[in-house]
């Protein structure tokens, strides 16, 4: 009965699921560009890196949002209105990441490049905070009431869930952007990507699995806890790969644990979509927050012509970026100058028109 | 607070501000696309050049349409999550649809185009230009599709108090959206070509000023060169001179199709919603004149007060029916049909809150609409105007020594922004007090409106509300600022800023590469953040 909207929790957890691992990177390179390294030239091609990709991936966050909105309208109203105050800084975060990225080339001044820097770091940093306070929260529950408003205030979504999901999902990025950062660069900046993987992954990875592990002890099944070993072992073979340097293997494991947890997360909370922690008759549920059957069907043939040909030409773009870069190839930033005369131009020529 | 009237003003400062960025990057990006075609086809550097110099621009505004896009698509949720419930069902399928079909093809295809530089081959580079834009020109069209449906709604059933959609092609091609699409993409087409006038014009005049271009008895231009200033060689006459005489006539005719299809949702709207355009006209009573200049105070539903000081007799006919003396009905015979079909108070349902029972005013605020309605013609009046003089003025291959002259070209940039955003303000403030405008004319969707007194978040509070607008606001403030030192910089830096290497012997140019050398990867890259 529930079949479609059942389709469309899968699509939306795959959407997100998207975000975190195409954006996770651009992200943890935006924060890595605060602490990686103090010499220009290396955050330079730090930056570089995500330079082709990330407004590309920026779009799955897009469409996951504009997705739950068309497939589950109660669910996006209700988690986005109780969210009012951290995705505004998701917004903000946003805005200067994305701006930061454009146009910190654009000045000649170490000052305009330092301000940029931070403006792409801290910005990478609210907007992966604040998406994961939001997952954590859809995950485990907001005071909602009947109408699917939020209770308590403006603050009343500041549980240790919220801050939970935030840290899990930073310090995934950070772990994701090292690894991304080995396997992409040459010389200094993928020797410290490598040993920050092999260092602090244990620890950076904390959160998330705190996360998955509190999703699976509330409601996980046999299925989900499958999903947390392999995830598991994916972190683990991730890790011994960073340590062994197999970077495209140290990629690959850890692209693989986020896949496994997060839909360890997703199935385990399914059929509920958004629960409400003052009452559980209000929860909302993937069949009271959908839409109709109708706009489902329209929806399933949309993403079924569409998902398929982003796939195919996001992977396409990943395939012709797909060198390694080293600060020696970052071509010259040069100075921009007006065009007008450099000495006193000729007298002028009385010639009336 | 009232956190309905911030939550106003927040949806339309910030959707003004977005559509700054909107319309330049969809115009800009058609011209754009054509420039790079013809550099594929012709070889001719002048192509390259403005392919180049034009992205540069392209990209710096491109960037703050993605940037603050986002906000949009958030705040339907965020504030306003009673309209997002109700609507949901049909309203958020073309958002998606957007995202599935056209933003990810715009991105994606963009980064390539970027970053392809002397990495894709030729042809292949070019494509990626040209689905980038494709991509932007169909999110376009999503986007006031989903406008559309709340101006007039169509393909849907009411289903407990709810619209649920029923027919997706109604939905794509109700007729407010078609000639609203046709409207909206006309408009950004001609703010492209507005932009190419004056700042070719400003390097027009540049090149006089400095001695470089001469005017030979007949007024005819010598093309010079001035090898101490980079760039500034005989090509870079023909970059301007092209781009200014392309721009104009693109203005031309984007100003052309732009006032036709005005005519076809004039007469749309006259049907849809009445009062909308009775208030565009200030017009208290019925009548077939069309309003020049009024005089008093708008605002008021006391005619008498109001003055037509010029009024062209039968025009409003014309615009509203195609004829010369068919009534137009005013507000003082819409209103009361209004209050009959949808009540005069506010139902007393817990939706409402505190806003329950008050009294609903249906006249949107006549100073916005019937001003609105009338610089958005005069701006793009002016625009059209200022593109058939600058084609005039250049017959003779370069712009008058003024500077005036130069100063009012580079203004007439601003002329159709104004109309774009005078426009967008009239409509969406005309439909005032509705959030969704009742279809005064489909059985199907009886029932199916809403009044924007209902659709704000109840859950949310005016001060979280007043948060976001003042910090959005004070980050648009400093983002524009930005944005138009780095737009001024590049534009004053002409082709150099945007090709450091203009103008110098190239051996080995990447560009012209068809295939890109396979062993590249110690290359220094053609481009980089």
């Amino acid at each position: 009965m529930d079949t479609l909207p059942t389709i469309w929790f899968i699509a939306i957890a795959v959407l997100w699921t998207g975000y975190l691992l195409l954006e996770g990177f651009d992200l943890g390179v935006g924060m890595l560009l605060l602490t990686g390294t103090r010499k220009d030239e290396e955050r330079r091609l730090m930056l570089n890196t995500i330079g082709p990709v990330w407004d590309g991936n920026e779009v799955w966050l897009i469409t996951a949002g504009a997705a739950t909105f068309a497939a589950f309208p109660l669910w996006y109203s209700s988690l986005f209105s109780a969210l009012y105050l951290p995705l505004t800084v998701v917004l903000l975060s946003l805005i200067f990441r994305a701006v930061a990225i454009e146009y910190r080339g654009k000045g000649h001044t170490d000052r305009w490049r330092r301000w940029w820097d931070r403006a792409l770091g801290l910005g990478s940093f609210g907007a992966a905070f604040g998406v994961g306070a939001a997952l954590g929260l859809t995950t485990t529950g907001l005071p909602l009431d009947a109408n699917g408003d939020r209770v308590g205030g403006a603050f009343a979504w500041l549980t240790p869930y919220a801050v939970l999901g935030g840290l899990a999902v930073v310090g995934f990025c950070l772990v994701h952007a090292s690894t991304f950062l080995a396997l992409k660069t040459t010389g200094p900046v993928r020797e410290r990507a490598r040993r920050l993987v092999v260092r602090w992954s244990p620890l950076a990875l904390l959160p998330i699995v705190a996360w998955v592990l509190v999703i699976q002890f509330r409601s996980g099944t046999v299925a989900t806890w499958a999903l947390v070993v392999v995830a598991a072992a994916a972190a683990i073979g991730g890790w011994l790969s960073a340590r062994a340097g197999r970077e495209g293997l140290a990629f690959a494991g850890i692209a693989l644990f986020l896949v496994a947890g997060t839909a360890s997360i997703f199935a385990a909370v399914y059929p509920v979509v958004l629960p409400s922690t003052l009452d559980g008759a209000w929860d909302l549920t993937v069949a009271t927050a959908a839409s109709g059957e109708y706009t489902l069907g329209v929806m399933s043939v949309v993403a079924c012509i569409g998902l398929p040909l982003v796939l195919l030409y996001q992977g396409w773009t990943y395939w012709v970026f797909r060198k390694r870069i080293g600060t020696g190839q970052l071509p010259p930033q040069h100075r921009v100058m007006p065009a007008a005369a450099t000495r006193p131009a000729p007298v002028p020529q009385r010639t009336r028109r | 607070m009232d956190p309905l009237e911030i939550a106003r003003w927040q949806f339309g400062i910030t959707t003004v501000y977005h559509f700054v960025m909107v319309p330049l990057t969809l115009g800009l990006g058609m011209l754009l696309a054509y420039m790079q075609i013809r550099w594929v086809r012709t070889g001719d550097e002048r192509w390259l050049r403005m392919t180049k110099f034009w992205g540069k621009l392209y990209l710096i505004n491109f960037i703050m349409g993605v940037a603050t896009g986002l906000v949009q698509e958030f705040q339907f949720g965020m504030a306003w999550s009673e309209y997002s419930r109700f609507v949901g069902d049909v309203f958020g399928a073309p958002l998606a649809m957007e995202g599935l079909l056209a933003f990810f093809v715009e991105s994606t295809f963009l980064g390539l185009w970027i970053f392809g530089w002397g990495r894709l081959p030729k042809r292949l580079h070019l494509a990626t230009l040209c689905i980038a834009v494709a991509g932007s020109v169909v999110s376009a069209y999503f986007i006031v599709v989903a406008n559309s449906w709340m101006q007039h709604p169509v393909g849907v059933d009411l289903v407990d108090g709810r619209p649920v959609m029923t027919d997706v092609w109604a939905v794509l091609t109700n007729n407010t959206a078609l000639v609203a699409y046709a409207h909206t993409l006309l408009g950004a087409v001609a703010v492209g070509a507005a932009f190419l006038v004056g700042i070719s014009w400003y390097h027009l005049w540049q090149r006089r000023r400095a001695g470089i271009d001469t005017v030979d008895a007949r007024g005819r231009v010598v093309v010079g060169e001035e090898p101490s200033i980079r760039g500034r060689d005989r090509t870079d006459h023909g970059v301007w001179l092209s781009g200014l005489r392309i721009g104009a006539v693109v203005a031309i005719l984007g100003f052309g199709g732009v006032a036709i299809t005005g005519d076809a949702q004039a007469k749309l709207m006259f049907d849809q919603q009445p009062l909308k355009m009775a208030a565009a006209e200030a017009a208290c009573h019925d009548g077939t004149g069309f309003s020049v200049l009024a005089v008093g105070p708008l605002g008021g539903k006391d005619c008498d007060l109001v003055v037509n000081v010029i009024e062209i007799p039968g025009l409003l006919s014309f615009l509203a029916h195609g004829d010369f003396d068919t009534d137009v009905k005013g507000v003082n015979t819409l209103i009361p049909e209004y209050e009959k079909a949808y009540g005069t108070a506010l139902p007393d349902d817990p939706k409402y809150g505190a806003r329950a029972g008050q009294t609903i005013d249906y006249l949107p605020v006549m100073e916005v609409t019937y001003w609105g309605f009338r610089l958005m013609i005069g701006f793009g009046i002016l625009a059209a105007g200022a593109a058939v003089l600058a084609l005039w003025l250049t017959r003779k291959g370069t712009v008058p020594r003024s500077k005036p002259l130069m100063w009012a070209a580079v203004a007439s940039i601003l002329a159709p922004f104004a109309a774009n955003i005078t426009g967008w303000v009239f409509t969406e403030m005309g439909r005032q007090p509705f959030v969704v405008v009742p279809n005064p004319n489909a059985s199907g969707t009886d029932g199916v409106f809403m009044f924007t007194a209902a659709a704000v978040s109840p859950g949310v509070s005016g001060g979280e509300i007043v948060f976001s607008l003042v910090a959005l606001g004070l980050v648009y403030g400093v983002l524009l600022a930005v944005e138009t030192v780095l737009l001024v910089r590049f534009v004053r830096g002409g082709v150099a800023a945007a090709m450091p290497d203009v103008g110098a012997p190239r051996d080995h140019d990447p560009d012209d590469q068809d295939t890109p050398d396979p062993d590249g990867a110690d290359d220094v890259l053609a481009f980089a953040y």
